[in-house]
């Protein structure tokens, strides 16, 4: 039930993000989901990518400092109140968010919230109680 | 080699050279030449590794210092009726005592106030009707903007002499101090291995420093070769103390870059050698805002940090009169974490490291790895954009 996203950090200049989504794309991999945290110096791109092995260690060897991590994918409604049930069901539990994002999903009437939390075994546990659909990494990376 | 080996002042070239490492791997008491009993002050700098370089001063020692400092005072046009406001710092910085006791030698009056408080520093200006003012150089700059800013004219001020130094400055940054202030601005020259400030004065001739050779002998090597450079030229300038007793030092490598000029002086007549002002270092120590910063005391904080690697350039800038150090840090994957918050605390916790071992405020920096310039095998650890 988790995901794998790779961060990559990176210095807050103009170009550096096409430079990654360009080595990424000589590579030929695609991008499932990102999101970008930013400061004033630097930030740090997170990505989903069809195939993770690969873009791990194309960064790597293009010298950038990178982190694997796990994450949730959880499908919501695509409706006013979607994204509060599931928010309400980790609420609830007392876990808080690190971070997430979202995309459209492949179904009409559907999103993906990619979602990190400290306690993820916890998180899934009550997602999936909630009856909250989760996606598998394959299902993500193949999507 | 035996002391009576030493016949000229030709033989002293035979002996070797002293420096900073030596005090260093001395810490703290090793250099000292006299029993503790004798030793009537101690001061220290900050280190290049965490351990300060540590120095000492006899009853005479002071004696000494007290002299040349107040030499370099009258050198300037200092009087026994000036006013002199000290805003050196004092502590185990040498700066403020030194200009203190040679305050007291010439006879004029001192104000203790110390450095930083602009307010104050202009109040106590107006109110005591101070004649001279000692402080970094940038400091003079910046006291005469904040000055400006608060509605004070500091043309009008009461001072008529500055004394500048602790850190390199130009001939341009002179004329921006005397125009701003309406004052005469000299620099002094010293180190606290030596005696502290006090070692070298301009006269009022403005043309070179007097070192005040009775009691700190000069030569100026050529830093590869370690042999005398031609007069009028470039070369490492070396210490010999004649008459310091605590903690003396023989052929002391100040790794500042000069030239020494002899004869007498065009300008006021004094047959002391002159030296021109610093032109540069044979090592990579930095001078910010007065305080001496070397590479290596920023990379054994990081190398103490399990989190971080010693991959890491200093940026040194100058904004407004003020000089500001930028340390830029390369995140590697060791402590590289995908939140914006663990990456801020680092960043916090390596300048609280970096500003307690400096005691200078610095900026912190992430960068990417290996955008840091590595040049020839070696790391170009320093960019200083400081026009000065």
């Amino acid at each position: 039930m988790q995901v794998r996203q790779i961060s990559v950090f990176m210095e807050n200049r103009a170009g550096r993000l096409m430079e990654i989504t360009g080595i990424l794309a000589q590579a030929g991999i695609n991008l499932r989901a990102l999101s970008l945290a930013d400061t004033s110096d630097f930030g740090i791109l997170r990505i989903i990518v069809d195939k993770p092995d690969k873009a791990v260690d194309i960064l790597r060897r293009s010298g950038f400092t990178i982190r694997e991590n796990v994450v949730i994918a959880a499908v919501i409604e695509d409706r006013p109140g979607g994204l509060y049930e599931i928010l309400k069901v980790l609420a609830d539990a007392g876990i808080s968010i690190e971070y997430m994002y979202g995309f459209l999903g492949k179904h009409e009437h559907e999103a993906v919230m990619i979602i990190r939390v400290e306690e993820m075994e916890c998180a899934i546990e009550v997602l999936l109680e909630a009856n909250v659909t989760l996606l598998k990494g394959e299902q993500i990376y193949t999507m | 080699m035996k002391p009576q080996d030493i016949q000229s002042l030709d033989d002293l070239q035979h002996l070797p050279l002293t420096d900073k490492e030596t005090l260093r791997t001395n810490y703290p008491f090793g250099m000292f030449a006299v029993p503790m009993k004798q030793v009537k002050e101690i001061h220290a700098s900050s280190g290049t590794t965490g351990k300060p370089t540590v120095v000492a001063y006899t009853e005479h020692d002071i004696r000494v210092w007290s002299e040349v400092m107040a030499r370099s005072i009258y050198a300037v046009g200092g009087r026994d009726d000036d006013i002199i406001q000290n805003a050196y710092g004092y502590g185990l910085f040498t700066g403020g005592l030194g200009v203190h006791y040679g305050s007291l030698d010439l006879g004029a009056t001192v104000v203790p106030i110390s450095s930083g408080g602009s307010k104050r520093q202009l109040q106590l200006m107006q109110d005591f009707q101070t004649t001279i003012l000692t402080c970094t150089p940038s400091y003079a700059v910046y006291l005469a903007e904040i000055a400006e800013s608060e509605g004070i004219d500091p043309r009008k001020s009461s001072l008529r002499i500055g004394i500048h130094g602790a850190e390199p400055w130009s001939e341009e940054m002179r004329r921006q101090i005397e125009e701003k202030w309406d004052i005469k601005a000299y620099d002094i020259y010293g180190l606290s291995e030596i005696i502290g400030p006090g070692v070298a004065v301009e006269c009022v001739g403005q043309d070179g420093l007097h070192i005040w050779a009775d009691h700190f002998l000069p030569e100026v090597l050529d830093p590869k070769t370690g042999k005398p450079v031609p007069e009028g030229q470039d070369g490492m300038l070396v210490i010999t103390t004649l008459t310091k007793e605590a903690t003396p030092f023989l052929r002391y490598a100040t790794k500042d870059i000069v030239s020494m000029t002899t004869g007498k002086c065009p300008h006021c007549g004094r047959t002391m050698p002159r030296i021109s002002r610093i032109k540069g270092r044979t090592d990579d120590m930095l001078i910010i805002r007065g305080i001496n910063v070397f590479p290596s005391q920023i990379e054994s904080v990081l190398l103490s940090m399990e989190e971080t690697e010693p991959h890491y350039q200093l940026v040194v800038t100058r904004e407004g009169a003020l000089d500001s150090l930028e340390v830029q840090v390369e995140v590697n994957e060791k402590f590289f974490s995908d939140e914006i918050r663990a990456l801020e605390a680092l960043t916090k916790r390596i300048k609280e490291e970096i500003e307690s071992v400096l005691s200078i405020s610095v900026n912190v920096k992430l960068v990417e790895p290996k955008t840091l310039a590595r040049s020839e095998g070696k790391a170009k650890r320093v960019i200083d954009l400081r026009n000065i």
